[in-house]
Formats: structure tokens, C-alpha cells, sequence
């Protein structure tokens, strides 16, 4: 009586354990059909794109006509000058904002109204922000489809991200610094922008880099401000467009920008541009997860080294 | 003499060291509520021009006609197509990700080990890196030929499915990150006293840390919710361009960002109603989701508070 009654839990206990490991086995499956997807994702664009990946394929502007002959010149330009105008202002902007909130804001309703809209507007879809720079920066202001216009939409899209990063990268610095700069005679600011900023720097980089790497990638708010798909020309040079030149004319010029470029291959009813499609994905995909893998190594690195 | 001076000197002195503090202060705050600014330029925005709109579209037509036309001659201007749309490709994403972000979660949260979880964490990271416009190329040129080739012959080139497919693997990374933060607030001594009473590991992920993660767990679908209704360029380039009234994931329709994005890439007449329609569009789609994110972070803010 007694031993069938062992045996029975006995075979209770291993049933259990055996449906541990079959979870387990569950968790891991999950785990690679995500991981495949994304090495699917990336041995299926260098397959389509491969025909096209040559140094042509950097240095030609988009055909019309000829899908073997079309290049992303005009994108690759594009997308670094609009994110020239996106880390100018983007980046000082949401770093300042990140300071204020957590090292200056007093605890009161204004701050708490900052607070509420940061963690609101990073749940603001991308397409909405398109939306807010189509009415402000392309008919409020004036300012057309320009590179301008791109990369200040940008800028309030990854507005959020920069300012939550470099305000957990801030927290992390020990009130003990301040406290140390404080009795020396330090006032706030020499405290904040010789301590305690320097001491975050690696925790915002990650959140910059992290940001950046979104706004290379988006495409939707720039179909919304009206991003040029055909463009044979690159945006003047400072001091040599037309009279009166400035150093700041390409602000000013249309613009395209590397996924803009992709999704309008994409589009295309003849195939053979799905081979150009492909091969800028790869471009694509290549700087961004370069981008997001450089911001990870540097937050692990950056947690294992630093013991306050 | 001397001794009358000093102190108007370092008074002075400070002077000079706090006006610099000052500016520098309000400049600070200036950014800080350039957060606020920007909401209040979304709102104003899409109030303003989905005031034009509804000046020319009656709101009862506008939340009962079944046809979204304003592109024809006859034009139509019922929103029903394009919440169908989004509602379709939403329920195919969460039909991934909520099962496989769950699971994710409960693995990498209660079995993993902590070498695993630290490899496991940073690929998930740069799935959600990749661009939405590569996810939509993946998804058409990928996904649906692969659908064609195998289960599904008579798929059409544009679907509702691939593209939510695709969505859901996006959204992944969100759901199981958000979840398991959840898991892991959940107190140790609970899974110590469920275990004390012999329960294995999985009775106790699913039967003691599951439960006690439980808000936070819905605030992570609710979240990935708002993700997938929010996302352009997957359903603009997988799923098809023609509003169309639909439950059936198979076939091709519009969502109200791919009819944003559509329409945008024409050359539209400022003050057009096709130009306001977009917005009209847009203040749809940003309220549902504001709706999403505010009920998750109520429900991620009380599991914070539980414990």
C-alpha cells in the first residue's frame, strides 16, 4: 500500500519535471523563431540585393529608366544631412531636457506635465509626427520639403528616447559627487556640466546612438512631409549654389533619404527594382544594427566597469 | 573701509556667479518644455484641419458609411474600411506576439540562466532595431511568397496576413520586455514559498508569478497594441492600398496609417479635403493609441506600486 503510494508520487514528481523541461524547450523554440526571422530577414535581402552591392551602387543617382544603373548617391547624402540636422538639434535639445528634469525640476505640477508628455509622446506613432511636420515645419513655417524640415521632425521623434536615456544614465551618478562638488564651491551648473554629465556620458552616447539608429531607419513621417523619391542631384555645397550662396544652403534643398529611396523600389511594379530595393535594405540594415550593437556593447561594458 | 567693502564685493561676486546659473537654469527648462510644446502642436494640428474636415463630412457619415473614397469622384467618407483594416492586421500581430512575448517573458524571466539571458536580451534588442520599411520588404517579397509556395496558394500578393505576421515578430521585443519586468518585480520570498510547498518550477511561473505579474503583463499587450495600430510602413507596403471593409486577414485593405502615408505621397492641394482627410485620419489614430498607452501605464504603475 504504502510503496504503490511512493511510487505514485514518484511518478508525479517526474511528470512534473518533465513538463520543467518541456517548457524549457517551449521558451528556447520561442526564442529562435524570433532570432530566425531576423537571420531570415538579412540572408533574404543580401540574396535579392547581392547583384547590385558594388561600389556603382554608391557613387550612381536613381534611374528612372534603368533599374541595373539606379544608386543611392542622392540617399546616402541625404540621410547624413538630415541627420546632421537631427543630432544638432534633436540630441542637444532631449540631452538638456534629460538634465532639467533630473537634476534641476522642482517637484511640482509643471514638472509632473513635462513628465506625463515625454511618456506620452514616445507611444505617439512615427506617422503622427509626419503629420505635425507637414502642418508646422512645411506650411506653418514655410520651410517646404527640405532637409530642414526632415530633420527637425526627426529630431521630435527621437526627442523622447534621448531625454529618457540620458535621465537613467543621470540617476546612475552617486549623490555623493554632487555632495563633493557642492563643498568644495562648485555651483549647480559647474556641478552638473563637470561631474555629474561627464560621469553619464556613456549611458547618453547609448541613448543618442540608439535614437539616431531609429531615425535612419524611419520612413513613414517622411513620406508624410513629402520626401522626393527621383532625385539627380546632390543639395549645393556651401558658398556654391546659386547667388546669393550661403553656407547654409542645403538646408534648403529637397531631400531623399535611404528608406524613403527603398520603399519607393519597393513600390515599383517592375521587379527589377526590388533588386535595388534589397541591396539598399542591406545598406539600411547594416548601419542600423551597427548602430544598435555598438549602443549595446557600450551599455554592457559600461555596467560592468563603472563601481561607484 | 575695508571692512565695509568685503561684503558688497562678494556680494558681487555672487551676483556674477548666479545670473550665469540663472540663464543657463531657464534655458534648461525651455527644452524640458519643448516636450510639452510638441503635444500641444500635435493637438492643435490635427484639431485645427480635422475641424476643415468635419466642416465637409458629416461625423454621423463620417463613423457609419461603409466606403472611404475620397481619391474618387464619387467620394465616400466612412472611417469603418480603414478601422477594419487596422483592427485585422492588429489581431494577426498580437495573435504572434502575445503567445511567443509571453512565453519569452515567463522563459527568460523564471528558467534562464543568467548567462542566457544576458546572449537572449540584446539579439531581442536589435529586433526592434531594424527598420519598419525592411520589415515590410521582408514581409512582401518573403513572407507572402513563402505563404504562396507552401500553405496558401491562392494568398493575393497584397494581404492583411503576412503583414500582421510581421508585425506581431516586430512588436515581440516589446511585449516580452515589458512582461518581464513585470515577472521579475514579483517578490522572491513568493516564488521561495511556492516552491517550499514542492511546486515546480513552471506550476510556479504559471500558478504564483504570472498572477502577481498580472497587470503588468496586460500592460504589456495593450502596449504592443498600440504598437501594431501605429505602424506605417509594414501594412503600407505588405497589405495593400484599397480601403476595404474586411475581417478576412486574406485579403488586401487599408489601415489608417497606410491611407495617411498612401494619399501623403501625392501632391495634395493644401486645405484640400483629401489634404484635411489625412488628418482626420491621424487624430483617429492618435487617440486610439493614446487611449492604448494611457490604460498601460496605469496598469504598468500599479504593479510598481503592488510590491
Amino acid at each position: 500500500m504504502e510503496a504503490a503510494n511512493v511510487q505514485e508520487i514518484r511518478a508525479l514528481i517526474s511528470r512534473h519535471k518533465l513538463m520543467d523541461q518541456a517548457f524549457t524547450l517551449i521558451g528556447i523554440l520561442a526564442m529562435f523563431v524570433a532570432m530566425i526571422t531576423l537571420v531570415a530577414l538579412f540572408v533574404d535581402l543580401v540574396i535579392d540585393g547581392a547583384p547590385r552591392l558594388n561600389l556603382d551602387f554608391f557613387t550612381s543617382f536613381n534611374s528612372v529608366r534603368n533599374p541595373s544603373k539606379a544608386g543611392i548617391l542622392a540617399a546616402w547624402v541625404g540621410t547624413t544631412l538630415v541627420m546632421l540636422v537631427t543630432a544638432f538639434t534633436g540630441v542637444v535639445l532631449g540631452v538638456a531636457a534629460g538634465i532639467y528634469l533630473e537634476e534641476y525640476a522642482p517637484r511640482n505640477w509643471v514638472t509632473d506635465l513635462i513628465e506625463i508628455n515625454v511618456t506620452n509622446l514616445a507611444g505617439v506613432p512615427s506617422i503622427v509626427y509626419g503629420l505635425l511636420g507637414l502642418g508646422l515645419f512645411v506650411y506653418g513655417l514655410n520651410l517646404k520639403n527640405s532637409v530642414l524640415t526632415a530633420g527637425l521632425t526627426l529630431a521630435l521623434l527621437i526627442l523622447p528616447i534621448v531625454i529618457v536615456a540620458t535621465r537613467e544614465a543621470i540617476r546612475a551618478v552617486p549623490s555623493a559627487i554632487r555632495e563633493a562638488a557642492y563643498a568644495v564651491g562648485a555651483t549647480k551648473w559647474q556641478c552638473v556640466s563637470q561631474h555629474v554629465v561627464p560621469y553619464s556620458t556613456a549611458g547618453i552616447m547609448t541613448g543618442v546612438i540608439i535614437g539616431m539608429a531609429r531615425a535612419i531607419g524611419e520612413t513613414a513621417p517622411l513620406i508624410v512631409i513629402g520626401a522626393v523619391a527621383f532625385i539627380a542631384y546632390l543639395p549645393p555645397v556651401p558658398f556654391t549654389g546659386e547667388p546669393p550662396a550661403g553656407l547654409f544652403d542645403w538646408l534648403f534643398a529637397q531631400f531623399t533619404v535611404l528608406p524613403i529611396q527603398m520603399f519607393n523600389w519597393v513600390a515599383e511594379s517592375r521587379s527589377a527594382y526590388h533588386v535595388t530595393a534589397a541591396a539598399a535594405g542591406v545598406v539600411i540594415i547594416v548601419m542600423t544594427l551597427a548602430m544598435n550593437a555598438v549602443a549595446i556593447v557600450i551599455r554592457y561594458r559600461y555596467r560592468k566597469r563603472i563601481k561607484w | 573701509m575695508n571692512a565695509v567693502r568685503q561684503p558688497r564685493s562678494r556680494f558681487a561676486y555672487q551676483a556674477r556667479r548666479h545670473l550665469p546659473e540663472r540663464i543657463i537654469q531657464a534655458g534648461l527648462f525651455l527644452a524640458a518644455a519643448s516636450a510639452v510644446a510638441v503635444t500641444i502642436a500635435i493637438v492643435v494640428i490635427l484639431v485645427y484641419e480635422s475641424t476643415g474636415f468635419f466642416a465637409h463630412v458629416s461625423l454621423w457619415d463620417f463613423l457609419t458609411d461603409t466606403q472611404w473614397t475620397p481619391l474618387f469622384s464619387e467620394k465616400h467618407y466612412g472611417i469603418l474600411p480603414l478601422v477594419s483594416g487596422t483592427l485585422v492586421t492588429t489581431m494577426v500581430a498580437l495573435a504572434v506576439a502575445v503567445p511567443l512575448g509571453t512565453i519569452i517573458a515567463i522563459y527568460l524571466s523564471e528558467f534562464a540562466s543568467h548567462r542566457v539571458r544576458e546572449v537572449a536580451k540584446p539579439i531581442l534588442e536589435l529586433l526592434s532595431g531594424v527598420p519598419t520599411v525592411v520589415y515590410g520588404y521582408f514581409a512582401l517579397m518573403f513572407v507572402t511568397t513563402l505563404l504562396q509556395n507552401t500553405i496558401m496558394p491562392e494568398l493575393p500578393g497584397f494581404n492583411m496576413l503576412s503583414a500582421g505576421l510581421v508585425m506581431g515578430i516586430m512588436i515581440i521585443p516589446y511585449v516580452a520586455s515589458v512582461s518581464e519586468d513585470a515577472m521579475r518585480a514579483v517578490p522572491m520570498h513568493m516564488r521561495e514559498g511556492s516552491y517550499a510547498m514542492g511546486a515546480t518550477r513552471l506550476q510556479t511561473a504559471l500558478w504564483v508569478v504570472t498572477p502577481g505579474a498580472f497587470s503588468g503583463i496586460v500592460a504589456a499587450y495593450i502596449l504592443g497594441i498600440s504598437r501594431a495600430i501605429g505602424e506605417t510602413m509594414v501594412v503600407t507596403i505588405a497589405a495593400g492600398t484599397q480601403p476595404n471593409l474586411t475581417w478576412n486577414p486574406t485579403d488586401s485593405a487599408a489601415t489608417l496609417t497606410s491611407y495617411i502615408a498612401q494619399v501623403a505621397q501625392g501632391d495634395l492641394p493644401h486645405g484640400s479635403v483629401e489634404y484635411q482627410s489625412i488628418f482626420a485620419a491621424g487624430l483617429v489614430l492618435m487617440l486610439t493609441t493614446l487611449l492604448f498607452n494611457i490604460v498601460g501605464h496605469l496598469l504598468r504603475k500599479r504593479y510598481r506600486e503592488a510590491y
